[in-house]
């Protein structure tokens, strides 16, 4: 029920908005009036600044609601935009709700241009965006019981949502919003020093804590709607296969089936639908149907023939990424000074806890999706388009999420377009799409496999003189929007990056890739390309360390860029926390340093073996992502994500394929960290810095397994340079 | 299709269904209450543990007929009981969620280990604990949570 108050006398751009809530309260928002701004874009242009009441709503009752121009899933920016845009506006904390935006223009991504969570950016890129609309928002209410008071906005101070006039005058933001709307939107703002922070800095609990711990917190996959139906799909054994024959008539009979039918797939395949009540008819349907599949044409994937394939391509060389110095000076460096060095990576699933899914409701002229989604914008325009709809027509709610790790940032939408060939089959009804467990693990998408070859010619210094490197692996972005900006004389930049624009001083140096076409969907996954080439680079590096008898951090620092200072601070802190390391009879310590995503990392960690595994019994780690913003979310994204990389170090961290086929199904075959795998004790000591502010999300994750394995080499002697470990 | 007389934290509900129903969807889709997730539906991650007579079970395989008159404890319930709360606060105080899907099974399995064991080992932890997957890997201030949570409760 909305009442649109159009008070043009006042300013023409703006107009309250107030409506009726359902406790019976009015809600009172800052609301803009588009068309009028896009009348006006005709002859001037647009005022560039963030029309406020897109992101702030500030209630009767004191409650600021803050809109969230990204997806919550585990990585704390409903809390840690929030802080940002409070602290500009001064906001009682205590009031400061978030909420998770939908799909529009408005809420894209201030850097990608797109409406997404990737790159480790959400802070990075929103910062400067969620200050200046807090500090504006802030000048309007400032200004506004200014006017009211008759004395200037400079003579007034804000506090915990009140504004304070110089003769003890007090006034809550509640009480000015209504007027505050009718202010036009300040140009330009001053931000706060950073000693005038009040949040920004501070360790703060997230927002959305005790709805997660209490069941209260709904995620996509808890959406009820009236009339809901729910609806699985059977897919092709091997990507891209067709439905030959199907018999469902004893899928039909369960009770609670709604309907059976053919869908397209993604990579040219079909599936079938099954449309239930319930979950439960639903999935048992599912295992009744009786389907024979037309698998011709479609290449059946085998990780053992792609290996085999993968090391003959590694010893040849690629489309060059980078070429420095002397592509000839390996080979005048005597075979005795040189290391070649082999390693290889499986693909592996994101897994994230919370099953995909999606709900969408078409009614013939609109579409209305549920998702918890990375990429909004992509998600909107495939269900509009599989729904011969404008992108505009399809409202888009933007989903708590359970993980996602890269998961819920599918180029090709596949999940939304199965979701919305489902609706529309079922007009009118909404249905929710749930991909079982069986489906994530078996349906692609994998972090790509990779061979990496690697000849070292060392110096007489014990420093690399000449460095050959050869990756060996899918595209993640050919042949997407993406390949036009990743894509560099026919090298991913997902595949070498860590690689190529590597800190390390090596004066001949050569990098170049192969990027083989395989029939199997694959994807970024949370730090992508640094999950194998930190690894490949902080075991050669230590490698070469233990062979020149100079310590591991010593050697880093020897062979490191002077400038790259957001690791180097790192490393001397890491030195610094572990210097009273006593390491008992059979323990040894690893260290690794990454740097990606503009956040630099240091790890060292405390390595035993038990029954042949590595038993790591503590963490330590230094990080450097500039201006820390939540220094409790980014401690613990950093525990976390630490335990997040073991992922690809455990036995069960992989995903093999045999004859097209994907040979685990679920969680006891790709078998991800459990508690027990985990060290008992990870610190995390953040680097003071005034800089702007990096990622937290992706960086903590290739350190681990170099550390791990660097401590590994100390115990045996040996050098692991295949993953996951499976024998030490 | 059969009629199930349930005992869910402390009501008694009632639910015709398919006898083959495991409890977690019955709990979701015919109860309405969200808070058990499901995350593998073969009982190895964990999302969707409650209690059944007092023992923390894994409802993603337990047929809702052979729940009988075994009374039944959800993460929407466990907040009455004092360790319950005690795990809740723990686990708000020491921020351990991220994103918070597994948290429900993460804490009904802490609320069954400190039930009989209220000053845990890392030891017994890792045993009780050990069936509960987090993929955002929360393990750590799982950990202190779950001791912490042992210390209030004295």
């Amino acid at each position: 029920m909305i009442t649109p108050a159009k008070d043009l006398s006042l300013n023409r751009r703006t107009f309250l908005r107030v409506s009726s809530v359902a406790a019976g309260g009015l809600l009172v928002s800052l609301y803009f009036d588009r068309s009028m701004l896009a009348q006006e874009a005709q002859t001037q242009p647009p005022p560039k600044v963030y029309p406020p009441d897109a992101f702030i709503r500030i209630t009767p009752d004191g409650n600021i609601v803050i809109q969230v121009n990204r997806l919550e899933f585990g990585q704390g920016v409903n809390t840690a935009l929030p802080m940002v845009l409070a602290d500009e506006l001064d906001a009682d904390w205590t009031q400061v709700v978030a909420e998770l935006a939908p799909a529009a223009d408005i809420y894209k991504d201030p850097v990608f241009g797109i409406q997404m969570v990737g790159g480790s950016g959400s802070i990075a890129h929103s910062f400067q965006q969620y200050r200046e609309l807090g500090a504006k928002t802030r000048a309007m209410l400032v200004a506004t019981a200014a006017s009211k008071w008759n004395v200037s906005a400079a003579q007034c101070r804000t506090e915990a949502s009140v504004v304070f006039g110089p003769a003890g005058q007090k006034a809550r933001y509640a009480e000015l919003a209504s007027d505050a709307a009718r202010q036009n939107v300040p140009q330009t703002v001053r931000l706060k020093n950073p000693s005038e922070f009040r949040l920004i800095g501070k360790p703060v609990r997230r927002l959305d804590s005790r709805p997660k711990c209490n069941g209260s917190s709904k995620f996509g996959l808890d959406l009820d709607l009236p009339g809901m139906k729910v609806a699985v799909v059977a897919h092709p054994p091997v990507f891209g296969g067709k439905v030959k024959s199907l018999d469902d008539k004893e899928a039909r009979a369960i009770d609670g089936v709604r309907d059976v039918f053919q869908i397209p797939v993604n990579l040219g395949g079909t599936g079938v639908a099954v449309v239930a009540d319930k979950f439960w008819p639903a999935k048992q349907a599912r295992d009744l149907l009786k389907i024979e599949w037309d698998l011709s044409g479609v290449q059946p994937a085998d990780s053992m023939e792609l290996f085999a394939r993968y090391r003959q391509l590694a010893t040849t060389t690629g489309n060059v990424a980078v070429t420095r110095g002397d592509e000839k000076a390996l080979e005048r460096i005597p075979s005795a000074s040189r290391i070649v060095a082999d390693f290889e990576f499986p693909y592996l699933a994101h897994a994230p806890m919370e099953p995909l899914n999606t709900t969408v409701r078409f009614d013939g002229e609109r579409a209305e999706t549920w998702a918890g989604s990375q990429f909004q914008t992509f998600d909107q325009m495939a269900v509009a388009q599989v729904l011969g709809l404008k992108p505009e027509l399809v409202t888009f709610h933007t989903e708590m999420a359970g993980g996602g790790f890269g998961r819920r940032a599918v180029i090709d939408s596949h999940i939304q377009r199965e979701a919305a060939v489902i609706a529309k089959r079922m007009q009118g009804t909404p249905v929710k799409l749930i991909w079982t467990r069986e489906d994530d693990i078996q349906g692609g998408y994998y972090r790509p496999m990779h061979v990496h070859r690697v000849e070292v010619g060392i110096g007489p210094d014990g420093l690399p003189a000449a460095w050959r490197h050869v990756v060996v692996g899918q595209s993640i972005v050919a042949g997407t929007p993406f390949a036009s900006l990743l894509i560099k004389n026919g090298v991913d930049d997902t595949a070498v990056e860590g690689v190529a624009d590597s800190h390390y001083v090596i004066p001949n140096f050569h990098l170049s890739a192969h990027h083989p076409t395989v029939n199997v969907p694959v994807l970024w996954w949370r730090s992508v390309g640094h999950t194998h080439t930190a690894f490949v680079m902080e075991t050669l590096i230590d490698e070469l360390a233990t062979r020149a008898k100079i310590d591991p951090i010593a050697y880093r620092r020897k062979l490191l860029k002077p400038d790259s200072h957001k690791l180097r601070k790192p490393l001397d802190l890491l030195e610094t926390k572990t210097a009273n390391w006593r390491l008992p009879r059979g323990h040894a310590k690893g260290v690794a340093c990454h740097e990606c995503f503009g956040t630099g990392v240091a790890c060292a960690v405390e390595v035993s073996i038990e029954n042949n595994r590595p038993k790591i019994h503590r963490a330590t780690v230094a990080v450097d992502c500039g201006m820390a913003v939540n220094p409790l979310t980014i401690e613990s994204q950093f525990q976390a994500g630490i335990g997040f990389g073991l992922t690809q170090l455990v036995s069960g961290g992989a995903i093999t394929l045999k004859n097209g086929r994907v040979e685990q199904r679920n969680f006891d075959g790709f078998i991800p960290p459990y508690i027990v795998d985990v060290p008992v004790d990870i610190d995390v000591h953040i680097v003071p810095s005034t800089e702007a502010p990096t990622g937290c999300g992706e960086p903590p994750v290739p350190v681990i397994a170099p550390a791990v394995v660097n401590a590994l080499a100390k115990l045996t002697g040996k050098r692991y340079r295949t993953l996951p470990l499976t024998n030490i | 299709m059969a009629t199930y007389r349930l005992n869910v934290n402390g009501r008694q509900r009632e639910v015709t269904t398919d006898p083959s129903t495991p409890l977690l969807w019955v709990l979701r889709e015919d109860l309405k209450m969200t808070g058990t997730k499901y995350g593998c539906g073969v009982s190895a991650c964990g999302a969707c543990t409650v209690h059944v007579g007092g023992v923390a079970t894994r409802s993603c395989v337990v047929p809702v007929s052979m729940i009988d008159d075994r009374p039944i404890v959800t993460i929407e319930g466990i907040g009455v009981d004092p360790v319950g709360r005690a795990v809740q606060n723990a686990w708000i105080d020491k921020d351990v969620v991220q994103c918070g899907y597994c948290q429900s099974g993460q804490i009904m399995s802490a609320v069954a280990l400190l039930k009989h064991t209220p000053k845990p080992t890392d030891l017994n932890i890792d045993e009780s604990m050990g069936g509960n997957l987090c993929r955002c890997a929360t393990y750590v201030r799982i950990r202190e949570a779950i001791k912490s949570a042992g210390n209030q409760l004295k």
